[in-house]
């Protein structure tokens, strides 16, 4: 298993994809896909394999940053270790 | 090429390199199938497509229909066609477009003949085109002559990080070498639409390219429905992605650095090498049977939850960077790239394992899906028929 377990495209995008499933309390070492070592995480809740937890705390109604683009907004508040998905950001181009 | 593997192909006609040798017969029509099948049933190595439509379609639909039968006849990985159709008109219209190939191509019609006539003499003339497209040997090819195929499938957030990226860097080495590559998916790129204008070789492509994917806007719109609950698709929502933007900056990343050079219709052959954006849906499927109707030899198919899907003349890849996927479905993946997500694997050398994969695909190793006789020919229905 690799030493750490999640990645980011970009280390000032808003999330993390995490590469096994995460327990929820587990703190987590994030690494950019091109190696670059972004920095140590506690998630707050269980995050499966290929989900996010958001690297910040986002505010409702704020852009969610990925790609270092705008992959949605936050339909609530997301704290920052939470799971961000489907029950938290909204797409802005078809509702 | 990363590696020194030498690439063999089978040189047609027209010039044009296929990677595969297949004799085959197209059924003009629904009601043909069978006709088509019996054939199949008599002669070894003669594949049936066939398919649910060709009968009263009308318009910009029916060009489609006729425009992905005969690319697919034309296809470099067909050495020969027969085609059969209930009356001779529609059946010629497909021989005669088959046959600016020069390759070898001919049609039976079944009205004053009945299915056991036509089966005998299509037989026979398959018969002919198998015997002599068995002697038809491989020669030396170069990675230039190909022309290739992207979509994904099944997408979950491991292609936008891994699998993907490594496909766009394949297309870039094998472009700069002279290749031809398509890729599409015009509903799917909603929020990556602007880099995809930005990449365009000319300002004519990028408005070429804008008007496409507007209209494919508006005609979900005119439906009065919207796409939210099928772009993501519940397969790519478990497998994390949230939103049609994030799933687009995933998609795109297959373009690699490669400016588009033109906007092509569905089923339309690319005019000269370089990247093509093509209009089409992202059903797989449909996307693979209209990318081998414009001439792609091969498909690379990213996938992260599992797409299982293939095509009856085209080598499709399957590329997966899910470790999960990896292990639970290890028998439909040609390209375990899940190293990159554990950054074992650069992206740069991800594509010279693609690269090699594909060397071998092409010089006849079958792939997951044309082992597992995964063989979706499916046309793309614009409207319904009259």
């Amino acid at each position: 298993m690799a030493a750490h377990g999640a990645v980011m495209h970009e280390a000032k995008d808003d999330v993390a994809v995490v590469i096994e499933d995460l327990a929820a309390g587990t703190e987590v070492k994030v690494m950019t896909i091109e190696g670059q070592e972004v920095g140590t995480f506690s998630v707050v809740e269980d995050i499966p394999l290929g989900h996010k937890f958001a690297t910040r705390d986002i505010a409702a109604g704020e852009e969610v940053i990925k790609y270092g683009r705008c992959i949605g907004k936050a339909t609530q508040a997301i704290s920052k270790g939470a799971h961000a998905h489907t029950q938290n950001i909204k797409s802005v181009r078809w509702a | 090429m990363a590696n020194d593997i030498k690439l063999t192909g089978y040189r047609r006609e027209n010039g044009r390199v296929g990677v595969r040798n297949y004799v085959v017969v197209i059924s003009v029509d629904d009601i043909s199938n069978a006709a088509a099948e019996g054939v199949s049933y008599l002669i070894r190595d003669v594949m049936a497509l066939t398919h649910p439509y060709g009968r009263l379609q009308f318009g910009e639909d029916l060009e489609l229909t006729f425009d992905t039968l005969i690319g697919t006849g034309r296809n470099p990985n067909v050495a020969a066609a027969i085609v059969v159709g209930i009356e001779p008109k529609w059946t010629d219209w497909i021989v005669d477009g088959i046959a600016e190939t020069g390759k070898p191509v001919a049609g039976f019609s079944i009205e004053r003949y009945g299915d056991l006539k036509t089966i005998e003499i299509a037989s026979r003339q398959a018969m002919e085109y198998v015997q002599w497209a068995s002697e038809i040997p491989r020669e030396p090819i170069e990675l230039g002559e190909l022309m290739v195929s992207a979509k994904c499938g099944e997408s979950d957030t491991t292609l936008g990080l891994a699998t993907n990226p490594t496909v766009g860097r394949v297309l870039e080495r094998m472009i700069a070498e002279g290749a031809t590559a398509i890729f599409g998916e015009t509903t799917e790129v909603t929020g990556g639409e602007d880099l995809i204008a930005a990449q365009a070789a000319t300002p004519e492509v990028a408005a070429a390219f804008m008007k496409t994917f507007q209209d494919y806007q508006d005609f979900v719109i005119s439906t009065g429905a919207d796409l939210m609950g099928s772009q993501p698709t519940q397969g790519n929502i478990r497998g994390g992605l949230t939103t049609i933007e994030e799933k687009a900056m995933g998609n795109i990343q297959k373009m690699g650095r490669n400016p588009v050079v033109s906007v092509l219709k569905p089923a339309e052959a690319p005019q000269q090498p370089g990247l093509h954006f093509m209009d089409s849906s992202s059903a797989a499927a449909e996307m693979v049977t209209l990318c081998a109707a414009g001439g792609s030899v091969l498909h690379f198919f990213t996938t992260g939850q599992g797409n299982i899907i293939g095509n009856p003349i085209i080598p499709v890849m399957k590329l997966c960077a899910n470790p999960l996927t990896v292990e639970t479905m290890a028998e439909h993946i040609d390209v375990d790239l899940s190293g990159i997500l554990r950054l074992e694997l650069t992206l740069d050398q991800a594509a010279d394992k693609a690269l090699e994969a594909m060397a071998h695909t092409v010089n006849g190793r079958l792939t997951a899906a044309e082992a597992l006789r995964h063989n979706e020919f499916v046309l793309t229905k614009l409207y319904r028929s009259a």
